[in-house]
């Protein structure tokens, strides 16, 4: 039996009167990929910020598996280091920085020596540079992205730039991925291939994955589990093809089926 | 670091230690006012160093520090002091000064790095004035407006330095110093999380990047190297007052760094040079000097934002917003 990744117990978070999370609670296992859907504004994203500390939750708490953690509350830079990387539904990349800089920045804690080291060449600064290059280059490698390794991100077409926001996330040597809609304004070919490269971090690499996606077919056709929300609430938990079918869900996503009455059609 | 760049920088450097030897020759015949010429370049090398530190706060780090000449009335004012009640020579009294300076930047830091954009230009701004205001009214240990005259050269062993030339080359090592820092902090793993951090704070502190303490270091390094500066400034002068560090100080030295190229050592350095020796090449002009100033600084704003020398992810960034 696997053990518990992450556990979200309680979560609520408002924005002023907005209710945007509301007790929220689900855990994550060990190696699993678990998708996280819902109408827009269900309050997907802000789970995540929660998650990885750019908000801090109003109660409930967030609890690492294994030692049992609490990270509610922790800064973000503090969850990071914790083995939880994320990438943004919004593409965040360092864009003046060349492709290979994106993913070298992200080993940045991973590294111990100081500025002295560096100025003195002394062996520390040696070996952990050259090690940061190497693994750099190797997890480029994994998402396809080393024939362009010197290309400045900005310049990046829009597939390649989700891939190497996944890459950076890598770099940080995680346990578990965030992954927020990372096949969004793809085409056909671009999704199927990021798909493979989500399902290749689980296999490969045993990296627990949670995901948001709107495309259903990335959603059923990798997730292990799903959870949905609606208005911050969860609705449904299950296998995909268990949710597919839960009225609540269907109800949330197509609305509510209403019989028409005859007063209301009369007159028309 | 590959063989065309140490031969490119190596040549820069040639060229700045043999230059004043071709002048020192020239002026052997009473050709040129030799001592002149090299009073403009130490007080060259001097804003040099200014603007490096500052562009390791601005540059690298996109902290906009409005107060930065308070670093620099620290150092001189903490070596003219030491000069003065013990007798300190420069080279330890110029270690003590940039360490101390060092400790006033993460002061002004801790509190102040919490605050963002222009509210942080606001606080270092205040912390500048209040500098100025400090040196000028504490009469028993600053002598007020009057400053502090009498510092010593600097000497190593017997050997005073003295004579303009030996100045110059003091400067030119420090300024060496500084840029080889600068080379130091932007090819490692600090240099590239600074970027991060200026590019995206949130992305940054999304890898693990610890967002305060890089700042406080960015801080750190660049109140350092000005207190290092001021340290020079002062041993060389002899003089230090209240008068040196006014707020126009830190803009000019803000100007020389956006005018040459942020984020760029090299264009750094060229907009030092270029206007800290302009004003005194256009001497006749000097009471329009601010004048020129703003309006190179508009123009330069409006045709080339990324300055004289361009950094090319400085350009990528602008061009993005």
């Amino acid at each position: 039996m696997r053990g518990i990744a992450l556990r979200v117990e309680g979560l609520t978070k408002r924005f002023g009167g907005l209710l945007v999370l509301d007790d929220l609670t689900f855990s994550v296992m060990e190696g699993e990929i678990l998708s996280v859907i819902g109408p827009n504004g269900a309050g997907k994203t802000t789970l995540f910020n929660c998650i990885t500390g750019i908000h801090r939750p109003d109660s409930g708490r967030i609890i690492l598996g294994g030692d049992g953690r609490d990270i509610t509350g922790l800064k973000p830079h503090e969850i990071a280091r914790m083995g939880i990387a994320r990438t943004f539904q919004n593409i965040r990349l360092f864009w003046g920085m060349t492709v290979l800089e994106n993913v070298m920045v992200a080993r940045h804690s991973l590294n111990t020596y100081g500025i002295l080291d560096s100025i003195l060449f002394l062996p520390r600064f040696l070996r952990e540079e050259r090690r940061v290059l190497e693994r750099s280059m190797e997890i480029l490698e994994i998402v396809g992205l080393s024939g362009v390794a010197d290309e400045i991100a900005g310049n990046l077409p829009y597939g390649d730039r989700k891939k190497l926001e996944i890459a950076r996330a890598l770099a940080t040597e995680p346990k578990m991925l965030l992954l927020d809609e990372p096949t969004a304004g793809m085409n056909p070919v671009e999704t199927s291939d990021a798909m493979s490269i989500i399902e290749r971090l689980r296999r490969d690499f045993g990296i627990t994955i949670l995901l948001i996606e709107h495309d259903m077919n990335v959603v059923m056709g990798i997730s292990d589990r799903i959870v949905v929300l609606d208005y911050g609430k969860k609705i449904a938990e299950g296998r995909p093809e268990e949710v597919r079918e839960d009225p609540r869900v269907l109800e949330a996503y197509l609305g509510k089926a209403v019989e028409l009455k005859k007063e209301h059609v009369k007159g028309t | 670091m590959n063989w065309v760049g140490i031969i490119r920088r190596f040549w820069a450097f040639a060229l700045a230690i043999s230059i004043p030897l071709i002048f020192l020759f020239l002026s052997s015949f009473g050709i040129l006012g030799f001592d002149y010429l090299l009073h403009i370049a130490i007080l060259c090398g001097i804003y040099v160093i200014l603007s490096v530190s500052l562009d390791i706060i601005v540059g690298m780090a996109g902290l906009l520090n409005l107060g930065h000449v308070a670093f620099y009335a620290i150092g001189a004012y903490i070596t003219a002091l030491l000069s003065l009640h013990f007798g300190m020579n420069f080279f330890i009294s110029a270690l003590i000064s940039a360490a101390a300076s060092g400790i006033c930047g993460l002061l002004l830091g801790i509190p102040a790095l919490r605050l963002r954009g222009d509210y942080l230009a606001i606080v270092t701004l205040g912390f500048g004035e209040i500098l100025r205001i400090t040196l000028n009214n504490w009469d028993s240990l600053t002598n007020g407006p009057r400053g502090l005259t009498g510092i010593r050269h600097p000497s190593i062993g017997g050997f005073v330095i003295e004579r303009p030339l030996h100045f110059y080359y003091l400067v030119l090592l420090l300024v060496a110093v500084s840029i080889a820092l600068y080379w130091r902090i932007e090819r490692t793993r600090m240099g590239r999380a600074l970027v991060a951090i200026r590019e995206d704070e949130i992305a940054a502190a999304s890898v693990g990047i610890d967002v305060t303490k890089l700042k406080l270091f960015a801080f750190w390094i660049g109140a350092s190297l000005a207190g290092l500066a001021g340290s020079f400034f002062a041993s060389w002068t002899g003089f230090v007052s209240p008068d040196s560090f006014t707020f126009m100080e830190s803009v000019l030295i803000l100007c020389m760094v956006v005018l040459g190229g942020m984020g760029n050592v090299l264009g750094v350095c060229v907009g030092a040079i270029v206007l800290s020796s302009l004003p005194e090449i256009l001497r006749e002009f000097r009471d329009y000097r601010m004048l020129f100033f703003g309006l190179l600084l508009i123009v330069m704003l409006a045709f080339r934002p990324e300055g004289i020398v361009k950094s090319k992810r400085r350009a990528m960034e602008l061009k993005r917003g």
